[in-house]
């Protein structure tokens, strides 16, 4: 599977982003190919309105099936992810991206709720 | 770093007065004014510019007279009537226009460009307290969006992570808009200040619908708390159904008013009522960041 | 006479101004009352009236049509509202952040965005005697309240006629909102309180009605807490104040309750019924 995770950074020691919307980075890890790719996001603070859906569109891009998070995508975001087969994992903000990836193989993270 | 960002739905309440109360009680702490469209957190901090940066937002139809044809597609298409025309020249009225950019697509003459628009300017202060202070202006008329605010917060993250700070503390924008999410967006704590008025507890409602799908711990103040007993039990029971901790009651008091009246805050000018009463405020929001 | 009544500050009192006098100039002559204030709307809380008509207001925005749709994707780069993405085979629409500015169905090449009706809130009228009273509430996620202030102003021109006044309870603040509201009001009224908050505030809403080239006047409400500052403020840009109202806890309680204030405090009638006067006598006014 593919993992995204939202973050502060392009590395395993990374903190995940708790923000969805305006998050840094998107970081991308393939759990076959044992490979990461990262996103860069930070051109999100031009944008006014509907940041969430634009951050959505990459998660979509770049073909993941499980994001991890911190606090969980607001309205507009959940719902364009609402369209795709992705499952959303909650609770992560602050950890580093390999605490939090831990977390989600221990199911210690919560799944988010997709709704608008 | 932790970020608690304060929200209060309804304006008047009392938030930018405990958010200044709490810019004096909290150790090693940004302050963030994210209440963009009429900020007065520093007007009890008196900030000291430090640096500014303009900032852009948006863009605006602008008609290039010499190239303009005349043709008039342009005012045929917008939907928000800010193009009109003298002598067979076209022109469009910034307050009007949206930015959409239809007119730049069809025009013929490629007459038509879409500069941004500075709209505001971002601050970072020092205060009279120990804590920097992060601000911004908006211009008149500007489109207040989710945009601003995002770069207060940004900066002030920016700002406790250079400086090995321990906490943002957010003066959040009112309503129910962008503003407000953008403000939520990313806190480890929401601070609710509300007031026991039917009006209060309707926006309370309101803006709790928006925050609780962020999913972020929340604990609420009840500002002017003996002005209706009632309703101060009715929001009471509100807090309870919806898991958001019971912080504190405020009495009406007019140090309210006073504090804000000689540009200080609450323990400044009442330190035996005050004081303490923020401390303790102050470690009942601690132990929800645990 | 179109009177919007605005604040720079949220919290100083233009709903309760706004109430008051509707209520007070109703007992006399025929008068609207609209509460613009559609993301968190309280006038409704202090007037008991009958329901006239209630209904859902909507904007155009676009909706796919999955069968015309050839997925060049010229839609999203057409949008500068991140209004429209495209996930493989899908093109979503996002109605709350479209301007409804018609470029992307107007330009799509297969004709596969039609433009439809989407909600954007709720209107409702009362009518309480010679009061017509327009409520309109933004549905929670909608984050552009200017259409349904434009839609609710429009609504009252033909359905509350022959009116001697219609106020306009006004969002807090000075962005594209209140503009909105008050760009063709005839006269202005500003609430404030008499602090630095409320001196502050009020000089960024001068500046904004400045901009529109609005008439105004100030109201100050709670006079007695803070300072001199703002009756200053008001001689020295000569503006117009023409109500000071007390501080008083009794009238914190009544608006506390939903309550209207001057049936039960002689002081605040007397004020508001100045403001009236005033009002009489403005240019215009037959």
């Amino acid at each position: 599977m593919k993992i995204a995770f939202t973050t502060n950074g392009t590395d395993w020691d990374a903190r995940i982003d708790p923000r969805f919307g305006r998050t840094d980075y998107l970081l991308f890890y393939d759990e076959e190919s044992k490979t990461m790719s990262s996103v860069d996001n930070r051109e999100i603070i031009n944008v006014e309105h509907g940041a969430g859906p634009r951050t959505a569109q990459k998660i979509f891009d770049n073909g993941a099936q499980v994001l991890i998070t911190g606090n969980g995508p607001g309205g507009n975001a959940a719902r364009i992810l609402d369209q795709m087969e992705l499952k959303i994992y909650v609770g992560a903000g602050g950890m580093t991206v390999r605490e939090a990836y831990n977390a989600y193989l221990n199911n210690q993270l919560k799944q988010g709720v997709n709704n608008a | 770093m932790k970020e608690i960002v304060i929200i209060s739905g309804k304006g008047g309440t009392g938030k930018t007065s405990v958010a200044a109360a709490l810019a004096y009680t909290v150790p090693r702490v940004v302050m963030a004014d994210c209440d963009v469209d009429a900020a007065d957190l520093h007007l009890i901090l008196k900030p000291v510019v430090r640096s500014s940066e303009e900032f852009y937002s948006g863009v605006r139809a602008e008609i290039d007279t010499q190239s303009c044809v005349g043709c008039g597609k342009c005012e045929e298409i917008c939907r928000f009537a800010a193009i009109s025309h003298e002598s067979g020249k076209f022109s469009v009225d910034k307050l009007d226009c949206e930015g959409c950019g239809y007119c730049q697509l069809i025009c013929p003459a490629k007459a038509v460009s879409l500069p941004e628009q500075k709209v505001g300017q971002c601050f970072i202060s020092d205060t009279r307290f120990a804590c920097r202070l992060i601000h911004a202006k908006l211009g008149i008329g500007a489109d207040n969006s989710g945009k601003l605010v995002a770069k207060v917060k940004k900066e002030a993250r920016q700002e406790a992570t250079r400086t090995g700070m321990d906490y943002i503390l957010v003066d959040g924008s009112p309503g129910i808009g962008c503003p407000v999410i953008s403000s939520l967006s990313g806190a480890d704590f929401v601070l609710l200040v509300t007031e026991p008025t039917l009006s209060g507890l309707n926006d309370l409602n309101r803006v709790w619908q928006l925050t609780a799908r962020f999913r972020i711990p929340a604990g609420c103040i009840i500002n002017k708390a003996d002005l209706n007993p009632q309703v101060t039990a009715q929001i009471k029971d509100f807090l309870t159904q919806q898991g958001i901790r019971h912080l504190d009651d405020l009495p009406y008091d007019e140090d309210f008013s006073q504090a804000i009246t000689l540009g200080k805050c609450l323990p400044e000018i009442n330190p035996g009522k005050w004081k303490t009463r923020f401390a303790n405020l102050w470690q009942g929001i601690t132990k929800e960041l645990k | 006479m179109k009177i919007a009544i605005a604040s720079g500050k949220g919290g100083t009192g233009k709903t309760t101004l706004a109430v008051n006098l509707a209520l007070r100039a109703a007992e006399t002559m025929p008068v609207a009352l609209l509460d613009l204030d559609v993301e968190e709307p309280n006038g409704g809380i202090f007037i008991q009236a009958e329901i006239v008509e209630q209904r859902t207001m909507h904007r155009l925005v676009p909706e796919w049509d999955e069968t015309s749709c050839t997925l060049c994707g010229k839609c999203v780069d057409i949008c500068r509202f991140n209004t429209i993405l495209k996930l493989g085979k899908k093109i979503i629409v996002m109605p709350e952040l479209c301007h409804s500015c018609h470029a992307c169905s107007e330009l799509c090449p297969a004709g596969a965005l039609p433009m439809r009706e989407n909600v954007l809130g709720k209107l409702r009228h009362y009518r309480l005697g010679k009061l017509d009273f327009v409520e309109s509430k933004l549905e929670i996620g909608v984050e552009m309240a200017s259409p349904l202030i434009g839609q609710t102003i429009g609504y009252a021109e033909s359905h509350c006629p022959g009116k001697s006044y219609v106020f306009r309870d006004c969002p807090p603040g000075t962005s594209c909102a209140v503009m909105d509201a008050t760009k063709d009001a005839d006269f202005v009224i500003l609430v404030t309180e008499p602090t630095p908050f409320g001196l502050h505030d009020l000089g960024l809403a001068v500046e904004t009605m400045r901009h529109l080239g609005k008439p105004m006047a100030v109201v100050i409400n709670r006079m007695g807490i803070g300072n001199d500052d703002v009756l200053r403020y008001c001689e020295s840009e000569r503006l117009p104040v023409w109500g000071k109202f007390p501080n008083r806890r009794e009238i914190a309680e009544l608006y506390s309750r939903g309550e209207l204030i001057y049936p039960q405090v002689e002081t605040f009638r007397r004020e508001l019924d100045s403001i009236l006067q005033h009002l009489e006598s403005l240019p215009g006014q037959p």
